[in-house]
């Protein structure tokens, strides 16, 4: 598939993000909300640490025998009556979802939230092959209804004010009384709720994501704020889990112990609203449930990373700690990093998906501030792997060409320790002499990045090697 | 101050290239904490800490500088930086660097062990309380990142600053947050830079301290550009140079008006 993405223009997408008033305003919802609610649930769960030793611990075992895993889940899957369909590509996986709407006669889908359908672009596939996919969570249901993609993992519409919302249910919702009153977030919600009641039920197949897949039971499992994942999977007829194959756990015991540090590192929460299990179509005594159950598995790109570098990547559990927790991200917002998966997980996830070249910027974007790692529920060494993308991108010559050149210099300079003694004394100097007066530059040839804004600090003279040589040669 | 018993160690001073070419008096001013901590302080010839390349995804210019820094410091007790991102690549990221090379990776674990940052050293390694000196006025005081989160740098210098005659600190609001420097960074991406280094100093000038300190010239450098730009007037010092009874001296971009 070519992925439909503007991460190469992050530097235009951050400029345009930045000039922004309405998305600013926005963003600051990230700071104030997601942290002090993550950090007042860690701190009232005094083994909160060692659940993401735990959690981590978890993951590793289960990516170095994933190919066991995803044999008992699809044994389970299938023993219970489910179908477990491998897509190695996003295309194939919208194939298969596509293929089943049209073997069942589907006009509508009623869809939960899912990444992997952001990922793989579902909802533009089910249209062209004449399916309508109806988002069932708020905040996709209002990204559908504005044509846009989530700007955040957990919360997609993050980056738009209430009044904003308000205008889009106004523009559309046109049988409601004009002067109905949707001042209050809980009005926008009901209004949602009703619009969507009626297209629930007339779904003929619901597709839901998956948080975790239990291989010991062939269960898979999600949690939602709205209860909305549990209509779009008992209602509907036919019940098609998307997941990607890194979602397994070992047991059920494995997913409850992922799933305590997941709400809190969420959104600080000790367990989220709604979590809900399914395993396979209803059975004779059931009193709902789907008549047929799927589970697609894609792979897109993933088992590549098992065996590489960045296979500490597939840990992730998704729950955006490290975006909430970005200055990078609390600055600029997810849309300008041009892909599905944004802030410090998308920078590392992304140039693995759609490649480096296009999403070359992401790692680079980013401070090494270190604060996406120490919130990381599975401890994802984050800048580290940021750092392996540069690595590569370094080898294959693909870093700017003004960044190679001055790290070429310098480095040819700092490798020759007389030489850097001798050309710094000298250079230092000169910059003194220079910005002596005001003891600063509001220009420097070079460093505009720098002095467009900000004051650059003129040295002090000489240079402390030299100072130190000669006062204490002096004493 | 404190002095333990037993031979003087001696430590070298691993300048950071900010401090050699931009601020030799954060030099000094480190020297004469480090002595007053009861070593001896010498000044190997060095050059950089291989950080820029190792962060812009050059390994082989870092290798070769962390490998120029390890021989420099041979026969040192300790290698003290003023700096947590310094030390911290030094300490963190140099072992890495050579971790799958057996003969290398002995003498790089062995130089990482002996590295410390500046304040850190005085407290954690010498068990210094107090340091002797004077500075009239409020502070507040910035935690970079490297240093508080890969060195685990934060109750050591306000423990310092605590001893320091005529000094109030006064905490900003997030002060364990970014500045927005990150090295490179700063001229890369300059404008998502300045917008996080514009937050940084709302809260800065939110504290109204007179003063900003913390323990790296980048990212002092950074939020004092930002500062000066804005025409705000608080001053910004490298934490060093007030525990070392320095903080008379021009702050950094003031003129010299020596
Ligand atoms: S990388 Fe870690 S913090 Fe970020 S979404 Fe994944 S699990 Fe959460």
């Amino acid at each position: 598939m070519n992925a439909h993405s503007t991460s190469p223009a992050f530097k235009e997408n951050a400029h345009r993000a930045l000039h922004d008033p309405a998305l600013q305003r926005a963003l600051g919802n990230v700071e104030t909300g997601f942290i002090g609610r993550r950090k007042s649930a860690a701190d009232k769960l005094p083994e909160f640490e060692a659940l993401r030793d735990s959690a981590r611990d978890i993951k590793n075992h289960t990516l170095a025998h994933l190919d066991l895993y995803l044999e008992a889940y699809e044994a389970k899957v299938t023993a219970a009556g489910g179908h477990v369909h491998f897509a190695p590509t996003a295309d194939d996986a919208t194939a298969i979802v596509a293929d089943i709407c049209r073997r069942v006669g589907a006009k509508t889908v009623a869809k939960g939230k899912s990444m992997i359908s952001e990922e793989i672009e579902l909802n533009a596939a089910l249209e062209a092959a004449g399916v309508q996919p109806v988002e069932t969570d708020l905040g996709e249901y209002i990204i559908q209804l504005r044509g846009e993609r989530p700007s955040h993992i957990v919360a997609p519409v993050i980056h738009l004010n209430r009044d904003q919302i308000e205008a889009d249910f106004r523009r559309v919702h046109t049988k409601l009384p004009p002067e109905r009153d949707l001042s209050a977030p809980e009005s926008l919600l009901a209004e949602a709720r009703g619009a969507l009641r009626e297209k629930f039920l007339a779904a003929d197949v619901g597709i839901t994501g998956a948080n975790f897949l239990v291989a010991e039971t062939g269960t898979s499992i999600i949690v939602t704020n709205e209860g909305n994942g549990d209509l779009s999977q008992t209602l509907p007829k036919v019940h098609i889990v998307l997941a990607s194959i890194e979602k397994l756990v070992p047991t059920l015991e494995d997913a409850s112990q992922m799933l305590r540090v997941l709400a809190r590192s969420a959104t600080g929460q000790e367990i989220t609203v709604y979590t809900t299990f399914s395993t396979g179509p209803r059975r004779p005594a059931d009193v709902d449930g789907p008549e047929e159950y799927h589970v697609v598995l894609l792979d897109n790109g993933r088992s590549a990373m098992l065996a590489g570098e960045f296979r500490e990547m597939l840990r992730c559990i998704r729950c955006a700690a490290c975006m909430n927790h970005c200055p990078v991200y609390h600055a600029v917002g997810g849309h300008a990093y041009g892909w599905v998966y944004p802030g410090p997980m998308g920078a590392v996830l992304s140039p693995s998906l759609i490649g480096v070249d296009k999403a070359g910027h992401l790692p680079n974007a980013s401070t090494f501030c270190g604060r996406c790692e120490s919130v990381c529920p599975v401890r994802i060494p984050l800048p580290k792997l940021m750092r392996h993308w540069r690595e590569r991108e370094f080898e294959r010559n693909l870093s700017p060409a003004p960044v190679r050149s001055g790290l070429a210099v310098w480095g040819f300079f700092a490798r020759r320790p007389r030489l850097y003694r001798f050309a710094t004394r000298a250079a230092m100097g000169a910059l003194s002499l220079l910005g002596r007066r005001k003891g600063r530059f509001g220009a420097l040839p070079l460093a505009g990045g720098w002095t467009d804004t900000r004051d650059f600090a003129a040295p002090e003279g000489s240079t402390f090697q030299a100072r130190w040589s000669a006062e204490r040669r002096a004493r | 101050m404190s002095a333990q018993p037993g031979p003087r160690p001696r430590v070298g001073l691993f300048a950071t290239c900010l401090v050699d070419l931009i601020r030799p008096s954060v030099g000094f001013a480190a020297a004469k904490l480090i002595e007053a901590s009861g070593c001896d302080v010498v000044v190997p010839s060095q050059t950089c800490c291989g950080q820029p390349a190792f962060n812009s995804g050059d390994r082989r210019t870092a290798k070769a500088l962390a490998w120029q820094a390890i021989e420099a410091f041979e026969g040192v007790d300790y290698v003290v930086a003023p700096s947590g991102s310094c030390a911290g690549q030094l300490k963190k990221h140099v072992p890495e660097l050579f971790e799958d090379e057996p003969e290398l990776s002995r003498p790089a674990d062995a130089f990482a062990a002996k590295v410390f940052e500046l304040v850190s050293f005085l407290v954690d390694v010498r068990g210094m309380k107090a340091v002797d000196a004077r500075f009239d006025g409020a502070v507040t005081y910035h935690d970079s990142c490297a240093g508080l989160r890969e060195l685990g740098i934060r109750a050591q210098p306000r423990a310092l600053l605590e001893s320091v005659e005529g000094l109030t600190l006064t905490e900003m609001k997030d002060s364990d947050v970014c500045c927005g420097f990150g090295g490179t960074f700063a001229v890369k991406y300059g404008e998502i830079s300045d917008a996080i280094v514009a937050k940084k100093a709302d809260n800065i000038s939110a504290a109204e301290t007179g003063t900003l300190l913390a323990g790296d010239l980048g990212c002092l450098m950074n939020m004092a550009g930002k500062l000066q730009r804005l025409g705000r007037p608080v001053k910004a010092r490298h934490v060093a140079e007030v525990l070392a009874g320095m903080g008379d001296e021009p702050a950094i971009g003031e003129p010299q008006g020596r």
